[in-house]
């Protein structure tokens, strides 16, 4: 049975049509308001609230807490000193990705080091494997710890406000500890927009008055709760890939199709193979040697007028969907197919249709244009795509 | 003379701007003079009241076309347009909302009449399948009625042969709303008083028509252009105003290579010996500057009866250019609020503040304050439309507070008294739509900071705007397409040689469409015109 967050008496009230979805084994609002737009628009506009408790969070604790983290991402984690958040993906033992999430490191406790890990699916079996021979303890939080993202160019002086602490200088991937209306929180600079944006870590038993106290300070900067929808648009024109979506984790995996490493999703930037050992090390370094994957993760810039063509050749209006399509759909190069795109949606701020999808490498560089499928009224055709660097979208005050 | 240009452009609106970016982006080395000392004519914000930005003149953006978003690459350039969603008319003792929600819209007209909701319905399907119709003729270069070059003729043959397809049904609709008023026509479908007289706002907007003027049912059409667009969206705020909308196209020009000036105002167009072409501009501080094309963004009546001397002109242009149509119709009022507004009878929150609130309760209200413009008098009890962009859009103002911008008409240009004397009635203007709009949410006048008032006058002196019409004159049937500007001059060029015009005065009109700007640069690209410098 899906049940309700932390936050759900609040969010429950507010959401007007009942549009939910299910995120984990919880309700997700997909949309709050008469249109998810409006959402989309406070997130690049103003601030937004978004409920992403449903993700699954664990926390490291002991000695070797840092060193049970550096056996398992791709990252060189040396640099996850007290105060710093790395968003990494980690895999198995052949070098496919598992998961990808952002692990933060608070502050120590004596001997201990701390660790907030977070996944979209569980890992709680694979923390504990591999912690085999460390000083760490793995505690699954998920429950006890809710979360809401405040993003927008206006979210921090929502989270000023609200907190009466200025946040001027918590810098991009960086976290600290502040107080939201007597409740010790905890602020990470991160999120899912691709926009300037924190990420707020809080008790469960007081996650609606911590929401409440937000609402309130957010009033005079038109704060607005933003469901998964909004949420789907932002991430695409921000380039941020989506498990199960964009790429199959290998726990899930059935065939070696689906299989991905790093390199293949556009994380490869992110892999330190010369900074120590970690658990798929060895399979990526054969993955290079071998030339790389055969694939690549790529942006596509799909061409509108194409697109008009194909409602036109039917004698119809041409329509954009506004929500992200997440139906894989084939592209071509002249005329064979070369991979598929995974996320296909409309930017309503580029007014352009924007793809994240998997091609093979000799047709991911940037520039090459390539044919994909498009279909109206059930009707097939090809519509032009070209591959563009990502992200589509990259607003200076995401860093600033 | 130092400087030479292959283009240059007088006068920094957005369609001024687009020529030059479109110019620029070709290789054209492109210079753009601006009178004033900011950019973007009547596309322009200001912060008047610290801490409050005005979108001054020109306040919601439909139809600026998605190909030059893309072209130009806007967004990187800055533009964010931000969605406005719903219409609310308030009434005494009840409202009208129609929201972003279809299903709740069906619901709230039927609380109204129970076959209005039904007609509204396929009245859109309708209008929809117009103007999907009607639409390729913003993209396209109008044809010159005398040319016998067949590919000037192909896209309008396409459209006789879209029309001849079109059912029955819908060839009468386009016969009733290029020749009917709006009232007529919205009468065939509907009955709801505050209905029929919120949509028939759409068909007089910009002009001295009343919503029972033939004619003005065609612009109604224009509504459902940006709609069916889907994605596209109608109608639209911009982030920080619509001063950002040429900040953006400026940027974009620059980028691409084109030089700016403000401050610039030129005089007069240098032309040569024989005085059949264009040489130049000559700016107000006396400095000359050379150019192969001189391309005015300025309307009809200032590019060729200020900007030119005097009979250069063939005399039957000229005449032709002294009757074109400006008559402006409409004055802004722009106010800073501490507060929102409360109207009396609401359906509670705020939400429905956040599209239009358009006072236009009955077609007679709309008809009545026409009747007052047609003797020279501003309308006591004009139909306005308010937009709150501060609901959507933080950064107009402090937070909390909040900006109003109301459109109003009708406030004639040729006041029975002279447009002179618009300076002596302006406070009296601004204090009647005030004093209207309070009596549906009676906070009002306790929650003002400060107002700006515009009068049409003001439209002229300080932007430029004949007679203060706010599209570079009337949005007419007999004043589109290929007949405008001047009938046989709708392709952007004009008797002079090397001397064109892309402001909104050219087809297809005015409005933050950007569209007379682009097809102005690409009929000139496509012209052979040389490149000199």
């Amino acid at each position: 049975m899906t049940v309700g967050t932390a936050f759900h008496p609040r969010t429950s009230a507010l959401n007007q049509h009942l549009q939910w979805r299910a995120w984990s084994g919880f309700f997700a609002a997909s949309a709050y308001h008469d249109s998810h737009v409006i959402e989309y628009n406070a997130i690049r506009e103003a601030a937004a609230l978004i409920d992403v408790s449903p993700l699954f969070k664990y926390e490291l604790r002991g000695p070797d807490a840092v060193r049970l983290v550096d056996r398992l991402i791709v990252r060189d984690a040396s640099k996850l000193v007290p105060g710093r958040v790395l968003y990494t993906p980690w895999c198995d033992e052949h070098g496919k990705v598992l998961d990808d999430g952002t692990i933060h490191r608070l502050e120590d406790e004596g001997a201990a080091q701390v660790i907030r890990w977070t996944a979209a699916d569980p890992q709680i079996r694979w923390l504990r494997m591999n912690a085999h021979g460390l000083d760490v303890e793995v505690r699954d939080v998920s429950d006890s710890v809710a979360a809401v993202a405040l993003q927008g160019p206006l979210s921090r002086a929502v989270l000023e406000a609200a907190t009466g602490t200025s946040f001027a200088d918590l810098g991009y991937f960086r976290r600290r500890t502040a107080t939201l209306a007597g409740i010790p929180i905890d602020v990470s600079r991160t999120g899912y927009t691709g926009d300037l944006g924190y990420e707020l870590w809080i008790p469960a038993e007081r996650a609606v008055e911590a929401w409440d106290a937000l609402v309130a300070a957010g009033a005079p900067y038109r704060l607005r709760p933003a469901g998964m929808l909004a949420l789907d648009v932002v991430r695409l024109e921000a380039g941020l890939i989506l498990i199960e979506v964009d790429y199959t984790s290998a726990v899930h995996s059935h065939i070696p199709g689906q299989n991905y490493s790093p390199y293949e999703i556009g994380l490869g930037r992110l892999v330190d193979l010369g900074s120590g050992d970690f658990i798929g090390r060895r399979a990526l370094v054969a993955e290079l040697a071998a030339g790389g994957p055969a694939r690549r993760l790529v942006g596509l810039d799909i061409e509108w007028p194409d697109i008009e063509a194909l409602y036109a050749a039917q004698g119809l209006a041409p329509s954009a969907p506004p929500i992200v399509s997440r139906s894989p759909v084939p592209v071509f190069a002249a005329g064979r197919q070369v991979g598929r795109v995974t996320s296909t949606g409309w930017s309503p701020i580029l007014k352009k249709m924007l793809g994240l999808g998997s091609v093979a490498f000799a047709h991911a560089r940037t520039g090459t244009r390539l044919d994909m499928e498009w279909t109206v009224e059930a009707r097939r055709g090809t519509v032009a795509a070209r591959v563009v660097d990502l992200p589509f979208f990259d607003p200076a005050r995401k860093r600033a | 003379m130092a400087q030479r240009y292959d283009a240059v452009i007088i006068g920094g609106g957005h369609n001024g701007l687009t020529t030059a970016a479109y110019l620029a982006r070709a290789g054209w080395r492109t210079l753009v003079l601006e009178k004033r000392d900011m950019l973007g004519g009547a596309t322009t914000s200001d912060e008047v009241v610290p801490g409050y930005t005005f979108s001054v003149l020109s306040y919601v953006v439909s139809l600026l076309r998605p190909e030059i978003i893309r072209d130009l690459e806007l967004a990187k350039h800055g533009l964010e347009i931000l969605p406005l969603d719903g219409t609310f008319t308030p009434l005494h003792g009840d409202f009208l909302w129609r929201r972003d929600d279809h299903a709740a819209t069906m619901r709230e007209i039927r609380r109204w009449s129970a076959t209005d909701a039904d007609a509204y319905e396929e009245y859109g399907q309708l209008m929809a399948d117009m103007a999907r119709f009607i639409k390729p003729i913003l993209g396209m270069v109008p044809p010159d009625p005398t040319s016998v070059d067949p590919r000037d003729w192909l896209g309008v043959l396409g459209l006789g042969r879209d029309f001849a397809r079109l059912p029955e049904r819908q060839q009468a609709a386009f016969i009733g709303l290029m020749t009917m008023s709006a009232a007529d026509f919205l009468d065939q479908w509907f009955e709801t008083e505050p209905l029929k007289a919120t949509m028939s706002a759409s068909g007089i907007i910009g002009t001295f028509l009343g919503v029972r003027s033939p004619g003005t049912a065609y612009v109604l059409l224009h509504h459902y252009m940006g709609e069916i667009d889907g994605a596209f969206r109608a109608w639209g705020l911009h982030k920080g105003g619509t001063g950002a909308i040429s900040a953006a196209i400026a940027s974009a020009a620059r980028a691409h290579g084109a030089e700016i000036r403000t401050g610039a105002g030129v005089s007069r167009v240098r032309l040569s010996p024989a005085r059949d072409r264009a040489t130049g501009v000559v700016l107000e501080n006396g400095e000359e500057i050379a150019a192969g094309v001189v391309i005015s963004s300025a309307d009809v009546r200032r590019t060729f009866l200020q900007l030119l001397e005097p009979r250069v002109l063939p005399a039957d242009f000229e005449a032709q250019v002294r009757r074109f149509k400006f008559r402006g119709s409409s004055g802004k009022v722009n106010l800073a609020l501490d507060a929102l507004p409360s109207f009396t009878t609401n359906p509670g929150g705020t939400e429905y503040l956040r599209g239009a609130v358009s006072i236009s309760p009955s077609l007679e209200h709309m008809e009545r304050a026409y009747d007052e413009a047609k003797y020279g008098r501003f309308s006591r009890r004009p139909y306005v439309d308010i937009v709150i962009p501060s609901l959507v859009d933080p950064s107009v103002a402090p937070p909390g507070k909040h900006v109003m911008s109301c459109f109003v008409q009708y406030a004639p240009y040729n006041l029975a008294e002279g447009p002179a004397d618009w300076d002596n009635q302006k406070e009296a203007f601004g204090n009647a739509v005030i004093d209207l709009v309070s009596e549906f949410a009676p906070n009002l006048e306790d929650v003002i900071v400060e107002k700006q008032v515009v009068s049409p006058l003001d439209m002229e002196r300080e932007w430029g705007l004949t007679e203060g019409n706010i599209f570079h004159g009337e949005l007419s049937l007999e004043q589109l397409f290929f007949s405008r500007p001047i009938p046989g001059w709708a392709r952007y060029r004009t008797p002079i040689r090397d001397y064109w015009m892309c402001g909104s005065s050219t087809h297809p009109g005015g409005g933050i469409m950007g569209a007379n700007g682009r097809l102005a640069a690409l009929e000139l690209l496509k012209s052979g015109t040389p490149k000199v410098a």
